[in-house]
């Protein structure tokens, strides 16, 4: 496997200006000649779209919601980050840069995050000039708040929904692009495989949702934006449909997938209610500004709050322990999301948890509604606290929040050079879907920055230098009737007749269910050799249950929501056993990867930089056989790798 | 708590459809309502049976795909929220529940309780849009925005495109959505270029889509999960009204 990340070469300031010089240009009357496909319609896939588009391709776009404005790009609540410096308190890109590295635990790529800091900037400029409504000081100019893990107030918001009004402005340019005819959106439909053409990707098979066809889509190249895989663990605050089928598929035939086991837990989640629970809701982290976490000092207050006997708000002052504060106190409620997540979890291992399942710690806004007065919280965070509310039937701003982690993103992905290309030439892949920016933890008000720089600023120039140097003799020539197209949709349609005549006695909901607890309890907030040596073989065990009794009821050529929960939990399975596989490997702790041999003695994480400064890419090697694992070492030059401290 | 649900139940687009009754035991009152469905999916499947069809996904209130008439009103009776933010803490032991699709000529049913919103899209396509390429954008504040304007742009640009409005009119009508979308784009200065295009193109595609008219009824205001307010649709009537004066002297559609 070729792991060349075609890092451009001189210093780091100019990388991505050179870069975007020397690549190859398709002049705009051979444009239309090309067909670009876009798999996904969030950030990444839907800027991308309408971008390409704009630049005179020929686009088709695919998602699974019945429109490309739900991608679940939507419920990102708090923010997007830049390095705009407009509140004149030390930004730079070089800061963004630098906080970004280290809240990644130093294992991501330099020269990318660099040049998403560069991007950052542009990011709010052209959301601004599409219309997105950010918040507003009184004189007019955009508003700043601070996410976690960095000192400067650069996050970009729109109420407590950024991410529908970012989203709602790709949707809108992908939007004009589908009126003009340059983009046919696919609504409903969900990628199956990928089809490879002498070695590059050359096309899609997709199941058309409503009427279960299998067709077959060409084009020029394929770029992937089909989000993470946290769904993987069952209960995460991904949306119901969120999955990792296109990116394992594109796995399968032969994209290296990177770090599958950096998963990250946000520590800001309404509590686990019980066992008809489908998904966790996010309370954002710009939450964390003003509300301060804490849990009783002793077992006995906390079992006491457990059973309803003691409200909250009676514990006194030096009764309350707020943890955050006291072990981190130059960063304080502002920790980065997995040291945070992970002091919260101690304080419930240690018997002082709350909730009625004592997995649950205090977010308190008494301090900051005495300081400020309820209106200015109210202004800040009404919807979020609407949301508690409407979920819990508590009121926040009388009793404080319950919060406790839960499984919010996934940091791993395919593995990406600087292009954004995998290992399967003319296959790019953006935001979530791939791998590259955040290392083993990512910042808070990333995501969102990653996504539309991919989308916006990267992929329209790589793509374009990709096809460029195909050369525009190449564009159009490969299409369905080529016999790979053939093949692959055979395979597709062999594994739906399978799922569908098994037959058995469990429906593809409690397998998922039982995949989430094996993967929660082992491979979740603490890992361990042992357990993650057990999780690998409940898997295997698991995953041939399933194919041997699974029932799948319904038929295949109707809108079957059973059929394709089936399909994703198969894909899930075989890819929650390669997460576990690469956490096992991962003899170290790092970022959201936390392995319980490898800590400090105070419980930090201790990382093992001589042995894993390397991004961990792993090869598919056939179902019965074990992946081969391949490394992109990590090479820093501008930032020192240091341990990590919050303190 | 124990519920007896009555369902609508429609093979595909072209089948009559019809409400069949199932019964529920042990429903947590924690439980969010599309959970509870989920139980009687499962509950379904273990007998062999299809399970109920509908839309979600986010089941956070924020991507608006789900889209179900519960108890007569879209969302459910709470107000002011999706039917996936709804809690069956709202409900009481023993209650029947009728649950049915969006009803709406431009919404066909495609199963179940799952329509098809496409038509919502074309709107959009028409003119819901403020053009700035990629690239071309000038720095982000070198336009200040008074807060008001902002705030109100953010007011109209916090609709989720669900339908709920469509939905509870009598008339179809999709007037509060459009006007949501023209509000957001027309009050901000970036959008002021191809404010009459706008509302013009995005009005007559309304039309064309089969949406019928509005008769300020105000069952949208009340069923929208955003509280868009009734005033943006008077907003987009002078929209329209000026574009269509305009439109005659210097035609821009």
């Amino acid at each position: 496997m070729n792991l060349d990340s075609k890092i451009p070469e001189g210093p780091l300031e100019s990388k991505w200006s050179s870069h975007k010089f020397n690549m190859k240009l398709v002049n705009p009357a051979n444009r239309r000649k090309y067909h670009v496909i876009v798999v996904g319609s969030g950030l990444a896939g839907g800027a991308a779209a309408a971008s390409l588009a704009e630049q005179g391709y020929n686009v088709s776009c695919f998602c699974y919601q019945d429109s490309p404005r739900r991608a679940h790009s939507i419920a990102a609540q708090g923010g997007i980050n830049a390095a705009k410096n407009y509140q004149n308190d030390g930004d730079s890109v070089k800061r963004l840069f630098y906080d970004t590295v280290k809240g990644g635990d130093y294992r991501a790529r330099e020269a990318n995050v660099y040049r998403l800091a560069e991007v950052s900037s542009d990011i709010i400029d052209q959301c601004v000039a599409q219309g997105v409504p950010f918040a507003r000081e009184y004189g007019g100019y955009l508003a700043n708040r601070s996410f976690g893990g960095a000192q400067v107030s650069r996050t970009f918001y729109a109420r407590g929904q950024t991410g529908q009004q970012l989203l709602l402005g790709a949707y809108a340019a992908l939007s004009k692009q589908i009126g003009l005819g340059k983009v046919k959106m696919y609504n409903r439909h969900e990628m199956l495989d990928v089809v490879k053409v002498d070695g590059h990707a050359k096309g899609i098979i997709v199941r058309n949702m409503i009427s279960g066809e299998i067709s077959k889509h060409a084009g020029d190249c394929v770029v992937l934006a089909t989000g993470g895989y946290g769904n993987v663990f069952f209960l995460s605050t991904n949306a119901q449909g969120c999955n990792v089928t296109a990116a394992y598929r594109a796995h399968k035939r032969g994209a290296g997938f990177a770090n599958p086991c950096y998963t990250q837990i946000h520590p800001t989640c309404i509590p686990v209610h019980g066992d008809q629970q489908s998904k966790l809701t996010l309370m954002s982290e710009s939450l964390r500004n003003d509300g301060r976490v804490w849990a009783p000092k002793d077992k006995e207050t906390a079992k006491h709050i457990r059973e309803g006997k003691l409200n909250a708000n009676d514990v006194p002052e030096d009764a309350r322990d707020y943890f955050l504060e006291r072990k981190y106190p130059s960063f304080g409620n502002l920790a980065p999301r997995d040291i945070s997540s992970r002091a919260a979890k101690e304080v419930c291992d240690d018997g002082r948890g709350i909730a009625t399942t004592g997995l649950g710690v205090f977010l308190d806004f008494r301090d900051a509604i005495a300081r400020d007065g309820k209106h200015a919280i109210e202004e800040r965070y009404g919807n979020l606290f609407e949301m508690y509310e409407c979920i819990t039937g508590d009121n926040p701003y009388e009793t404080p929040m319950m919060i406790f982690p839960a499984v919010h993103y996934t940091m791993g992905g395919l593995w990406v050079d600087y292009n954004l290309e995998s290992t399967i030439p003319g296959m790019f892949v953006g935001g979530e879907a791939n791998f590259s920016d955040h290392g083993a933890n990512r910042l808070g008000a990333s995501a969102l920055m990653q996504g539309l720089a991919d989308g916006y600023f990267v992929l329209p120039y790589t793509v374009g230098n990709y096809l460029g140097e195909q050369g525009v003799a190449a564009a159009g020539q490969v299409t369905t009737d080529h016999p790979a197209f053939a093949e692959v949709e055979a395979d597709v349609k062999g594994r739906i007749d399978k799922l569908m005549s098994i037959n058995g006695t469990e429906s593809p909901r409690s397998f998922h269910k039982r995949l989430g607890n094996i993967v929660w309890e082992k491979c979740g907030m603490a890992r361990s050799k042992a357990g993650l040596e057990e999780a690998i073989q409940e898997i295997q065990a698991l995953k041939k249950e399933f194919w041997e009794n699974v029932r799948v009821v319904g038929d295949a050529d109707s809108l079957n929501p059973e059929l394709e929960r089936a399909g994703r939990v198969a894909d899930f399975l075989e890819f929650g056993e390669l997460m576990c596989r690469d956490a096992l490997m991962r003899e170290e702790s790092c970022g959201g990867h936390f392995r319980v041999e490898h800590q400090t003695d105070d419980g930090e994480a201790k990382r093992d930089d001589e042995n894993f400064t390397f991004a961990g890419v792993w090869e598919y090697k056939g179902d019965e056989t074990v992946p081969a694992l391949h490394k992109e070492p990590l090479i820093y030059e501008n930032v020192k790798l240091v341990t990590r401290s919050y303190k | 708590m124990n519920l007896t649900l009555r369902v609508w139940r429609q093979k595909n687009r072209l089948d009559v459809g019809k409400f069949v009754e199932y019964k529920l035991e042990n429903i947590s009152e924690d439980s969010s309502f599309l959970e509870m469905l989920d139980i009687l999916s499962e509950q379904l499947v273990e007998g062999g049976h299809e399970p109920v069809a509908f839309d979600h996904d986010c089941r956070e209130g924020i991507c608006g795909m789900c889209s179900m008439t519960i108890n007569g009103v879209p969302h459910g009776p709470e107000g002011g929220i999706t039917a996936c933010q709804l809690h069956m803490r709202h409900f009481h032991d023993g209650q029947i529940i009728t649950i049915e699709p969006w009803r709406a000529k431009p919404f066909p049913v495609i199963k179940d309780l799952v329509v098809d919103r496409t038509a919502m899209d074309k709107i959009i396509q028409a003119g819901g849009f403020i053009t700035g390429r990629a690239g071309s954008a000038v720095d982000a504040n070198a336009m200040p925005i008074d807060k008001q304007t902002a705030d109100y742009a953010m007011d109209a640009a916090a609709c989720i495109g669900c339908g709920a409005c469509v939905a509870a009119c009598p008339n179809a009508s999709a007037m509060l959505f459009t006007a949501a979308k023209v509000a957001h784009m027309n009050s901000l200065p970036q959008g002021k270029a191809e404010k009459n295009r706008r509302s013009l193109a995005m009005v007559t595609t309304m039309d064309g889509e089969g949406f019928g008219g509005c008769t300020n009824i105000g069952e949208c205001e009340a069923a929208c999960p955003k509280g868009i307010p009734l005033d943006m649709i008077a907003q987009l009537n002078r929209d329209y009204a000026l574009a269509q004066v305009k439109n005659f002297f210097q035609p821009v559609l």
